[in-house]
């Protein structure tokens, strides 16, 4: 049985220009003791899709789902009460900002205290016992001593300890890491994501880690599910995620990382993720898409089957039905135009918002 | 090839105030740093926070002065210039931020933030400014009716584009990038390291690029300074130090940097520790107590940066020629692209 | 970050307006969006309407006045409000002690107060935004200087303060205004203060000084258009915080001195008829109340929509 299953679940937030879908048709299913990431960038909604199961949007912000279940129990037809339940007991959340996520008035380790005794109904000895157990677990030196540290003493990795301590304290079956080590240094990121790794192992616990780095989510996923401006557009197994990306979106990403570049300039995807004003018709992607036709801007695309990576598109890459003279050219090396004449701005690909329209 | 910017010993000591009474803590941000950076060359500056990368940058783009040491900017020693060679120097400096939104004035329209350069530093007339403005916008690839808009109305590339446009105005010959691309997103961040390059060929800049990324360091470097709690450990040109890395503080970021190959966990030695606190430095090596080589030695002495092979590394395991050949897992060059 | 990402998903991500929109549009949307947050708070739309409408009470007082403000009419002394016994339809909300109509001198009245409030301000303002600026720039023992100073005064009761400052200057009018913008000014020095050195580290300095913007264009152009939200919030509230401080002055009979129609000074010559005619008092206290209240609702829609955590530039 799923630990948790979301179907179609949507957010809706009521902005000053009229309302606006951040998450769209979310589906998501997810198994004890699993991995599964969500990639995307900066507004294609991944942290707000999660934001909105855990309850934690603004009044602003309208939730929608047909199914959200947890172990089997409906968490649309919960009362509030019986969901905070579930929700900081059953699944936890971390999040970027470790610093800002913990109270500058309490200790560290009243912090966690306070978590043990309203979930877990520990009394004050049994909490301070088990807080130390927690704090060490995580890689904190020293707890006793740790424990009595206000979070501006603590450094941002610590930090970030404390709230995975914090969060793993009342055993958690699922695990929301939200972009958990981007204010991190490099070589904590690597000792924080171990760290994580190592304890969803140990306790079986299912784990979504939300993050936009794609070298992240190769290290740690199982499966990868790429969102962009709000919707789900690709969904694999991280290695064939990697090896033969079915989304043009999942491929054009993969392409303009630096480090798989070789020399001379990087693929680029011209354009930036539509907002609220410049919403595309039909497939989100297509105005940023080089292999995009008439089709794409008309007709909403299909969910693709499995081996093609669940892809939402009607051309998946490596699959497109056309014949190779309808494709238009698309991204990588070999279709890159030549810079004529020395480099020139309209090389540069600018940034083209509105011609969605 | 000729040095344009050579540094010297550079040091900068920040004093710390804690109270009216007690005595001021001193931060050594920088510490008797050198270097040189090579005209037309990109020089990249590696490490985490506190290393004094974008203290470096302050006093780069003279924003600060240095505590110590000397500063040589296109043949002008920095202490001893005159308003004038100063003023000229401000115009060959210019400097791009890491946070696009932080770095525009948001009360400015971006005809003004383009112009200000030429306002304050230029005689020209109300209608070159504009004619120039708006070729550079051009030039950095925005649309001439993005004169007229205010900031906040543009996407943080656009805004970086932005904020280029306004580095390039006085046609400077260094450009200092502090984390430019490091708030962006990868689509746009692939954009402007594009944009980047393209300008750097057409206007013959050197760059200064500081970042704590080393997969688009690789991409944009030619060479790369590692530094450590205020000291460059490691300076090497960019082939060498990725195909044989030699300071072990140089080899843990490269294995904790991840890569986009899956499978690739597990397979290397973690930097265990804290980045120690740059006000009260640990003695000898300031790697020491994360280093898995570190000895009695490294405890008490400092290792000064010495020449090996192509590459100059500040380490005695090195030294004393005790260092392993570096891990296969993390020097393997990517695989080409399908 | 989630939240800051929530919030930018809410506000439309990248903002990328199509882009033959014409550049006054730009303007209007942005004007738009203001009014969107601010009407939001309904108590600020209310208080604005009532601000809007004693303004033109203001300016149209001598039109609507039923009769002169000072003119005294023997047969008609304290005569109450109309629907009371005794009350006469052409003195709507009665006469005072020396028969002058109330309602006519709360009207003229409004004048006074909207003049006090906007001279005070004004004073105030500027004065405080000039030392604030130098404060925040500059720093070390200027700011510590400047700041001690302010303080001092802040460490007086205000009332108490301005009513010294009256008693040296001698009692009037415009000697309570400077006092009163005086008393005011410390607030506006600490806000510029804070802000301009929260703003001092923020790149865009950073930038213009690299380009070679000097103290002075760095202070004015580029560091305090930033710094004026919070200064906007903070006028409003003085701005009714002047007024109700001349109606103390003139109750203590040290600010706008009999005949002039001022609340306050109304509320002080009603002093002795409190128990005999209570509309000689009540009428200018609601005046006052209804003003202040209006101005302090609108200062609070004024906060919301300008608060940098709404505003995402």
């Amino acid at each position: 049985m799923s630990l948790l299953t979301i179907r179609n679940l949507s957010v809706t937030f009521a902005t000053a220009s009229g309302p606006f879908r951040a998450v769209d048709g979310v589906d998501m299913t997810i198994a004890p003791g699993e991995v599964v990431g969500i990639v995307g960038e900066s507004g294609s909604g991944k942290s707000v899709a999660m934001l909105g199961l855990m309850g934690l949007l603004p009044d602003s912000a309208t939730v929608t789902a047909d199914v959200i279940s947890f172990e089997g129990r409906d968490m649309l037809k919960m009362s509030n009460r019986e969901r905070r339940k579930i929700i900081g007991k059953d699944i936890a959340m971390i999040f970027q900002e470790p610093i800002a996520s913990l109270n500058p008035c309490f200790t560290a380790g009243y912090q966690i205290g306070e978590a043990l005794k309203t979930h877990l109904g520990l009394d004050k000895k049994a909490a301070r016992r088990r807080t130390i157990e927690l704090l060490s677990q995580v890689g904190i030196p020293e707890p006793e001593r740790r424990m009595t540290a206000y979070p501006h003493q603590l450094s941002g990795g610590m930090s970030q300890r404390v709230m995975i301590a914090m969060a793993i304290a009342c055993e958690p079956k699922l695990l929301i890491a939200d972009e958990p080590t981007t204010a991190l240094d490099v070589t904590i990121q690597a000792q924080i994501l171990d760290l994580l790794l190592d304890l969803q192992r140990e306790r079986g616990m299912a784990m979504i880690l939300i993050t936009h780095d794609m070298g992240v989510i190769a290290e740690t996923a199982e499966r990868v599910v790429v969102q962009y401006a709000g919707q789900q557009v690709e969904r694999q197994s991280v290695a064939n995620l990697f090896e033969t990306p079915r989304h043009p979106y999942t491929s054009a990403l993969l392409a303009a990382m630096p480090e798989r570049a070789r020399g001379g300039r990087l693929p680029t995807i011209p354009g930036v993720v539509p907002g609220q004003g410049d919403r595309p018709t039909a497939c989100l992607f297509n105005p940023r898409c080089p292999k995009a036709d008439e089709r794409c801007r008309t007709v909403v695309p299909p969910r693709q089957p499995a081996e093609l990576g669940e892809a939402l598109c009607h051309y998946p890459v490596g699959a497109d039905p056309r014949p190779p003279e309808a494709i238009p050219p698309g991204f990588g090396p070999l279709s890159r135009q030549p810079l004529e004449g020395g480099a020139r701005a309209s090389t540069i690909a600018p940034e083209v918002p509105g011609d969605a329209r | 090839m000729t040095a344009i910017v050579t540094a010297k010993n550079l040091s900068q000591i920040y004093e710390l105030k804690r109270g009216m009474f007690a005595k001021p803590l001193a931060l050594k941000a920088v510490k008797e740093t050198s270097f040189t950076v090579e005209q037309g060359e990109t020089l990249a500056i590696v490490g985490e926070s506190g290393c004094g990368k974008s203290t470096l940058a302050r006093m780069l783009t003279m924003i600060e002065p240095p505590t110590e040491g000397e500063l040589t900017i296109d043949g002008i020693r920095i202490a001893e210039a005159s308003d004038s060679d100063l003023k000229r120097l401000r115009s060959i400096v210019q400097i791009v931020f890491q946070n696009p939104y932080g770095a525009l004035n948001p009360r400015q329209k971006v005809g003004a933030i383009l112009e200000e350069p030429l306002k304050i530093n230029t005689s020209l007339s109300a209608a070159e400014r504009r004619e120039r403005a708006e070729k550079m916008l051009a030039e950095v690839g925005l649309r001439p009716e993005h004169y007229g808009r205010y900031p906040h109305m543009f996407s943080g590339g656009q805004r970086q584009r932005i904020a280029i446009a306004r580095a390039i105005m006085l046609e400077p010959k260094i450009l200092v990038l502090d984390e430019p691309v490091s708030a962006l997103d990868v689509s746009i961040q692939a954009q402007i390291l594009n944009l980047l390059a393209e300008l750097q060929e057409r206007l013959g800049l050197t760059y200064i690029f500081i970042s704590h990324d080393l997969s688009v360091v690789r991409h944009v470097a030619t060479r790369v300074m590692v530094m450590y709690l205020g000291r460059p450990v490691e300076i090497a040109p960019v082939e060498e130090l990725y195909a044989n890395p030699l300071h072990p503080y140089t080899r843990a970021l490269l294995a904790a940097t991840p890569a986009a190959r899956p499978g690739r966990r597990g397979a290397r030695q973690r930097l265990t520790g804290e980045l120690p606190s740059p006000i009260n430095p640990p003695t000898g090596c300031a790697f020491h107590p994360r280093c898995p080589y570190a000895d009695e030695r490294t405890k008490r002495e400092r290792p000064e940066l010495t020449q090996h092979g192509k590459t100059m590394v500040a380490c005695f395991a090195v030294d004393e020629g005790r260092l392993p050949p570096p891990d296969a897992a993390v020097v393997e060059t990517p695989e080409p692209r399908a | 970050m989630s939240h800051i990402e929530a919030q930018e998903a809410e506000a439309g991500v990248g903002e990328s307006l199509p882009d033959r929109a014409p550049q006054k549009s730009v303007r209007r949307q942005m004007l738009a969006e203001f009014w969107f947050y601010f009407s939001e708070n309904k108590g600020a739309v209310i208080g604005l309407c009532v601000f809007a409408l004693v303004v033109i009470i203001a300016l149209a007082a001598p039109i609507i006045a039923p009769h002169s403000p000072t003119l005294q009419n023997r047969d008609a002394l304290l005569i109450p409000p109309f629907w009371e016994d005794g009350g006469r339809l052409s003195y709507l909300l009665g006469t005072d002690a020396v028969g002058r109509d109330i309602l006519s001198r709360l009207i003229f009245g409004a004048r006074y107060s909207l003049f006090i409030g906007v001279i005070v301000v004004v004073i105030a303002v500027s004065l405080g935004i000039a030392v604030g600026l130098i404060a925040g720039y500059v720093g070390g023992w200027v700011d510590t200087v400047i700041m001690r100073v302010m303080d001092i005064i802040l460490a007086f009761p205000s009332l108490l303060l301005a009513l010294v400052l009256v008693a040296v200057l001698g009692p009037g009018l415009t000697n309570a205004m400077i006092a009163i913008a005086l008393v005011l000014q410390p607030h506006f020095v600490r806000l510029t203060r804070a802000s301009v050195m929260a703003e001092k580290q923020r790149d865009y300095v950073t930038a213009a000084r690299v380009v070679g913007a000097g103290p002075i264009r760095l202070m004015v152009v580029t560091i305090l258009p930033n710094c004026l939200g919070p200064l906007i919030v903070q006028a409003t509230l003085s701005f009714s915080n002047a007024i109700l401080d001349a109606a103390a002055l003139g109750f203590l009979g040290m600010g706008a001195q009999p005949p002039t129609p001022e609340w306050g000074t109304m509320l002080a010559e009603a002093r002795e008829f409190i128990l005999r005619a209570w509309w000689v008092v009540t009428f200018p206290g609601v005046a006052i109340l209804i003003t202040v209240l209006a101005i302090n609702l609108v200062g609070d829609g004024l906060r919301d929509a300008l608060d940098p955590k709404m505003k995402r530039s």
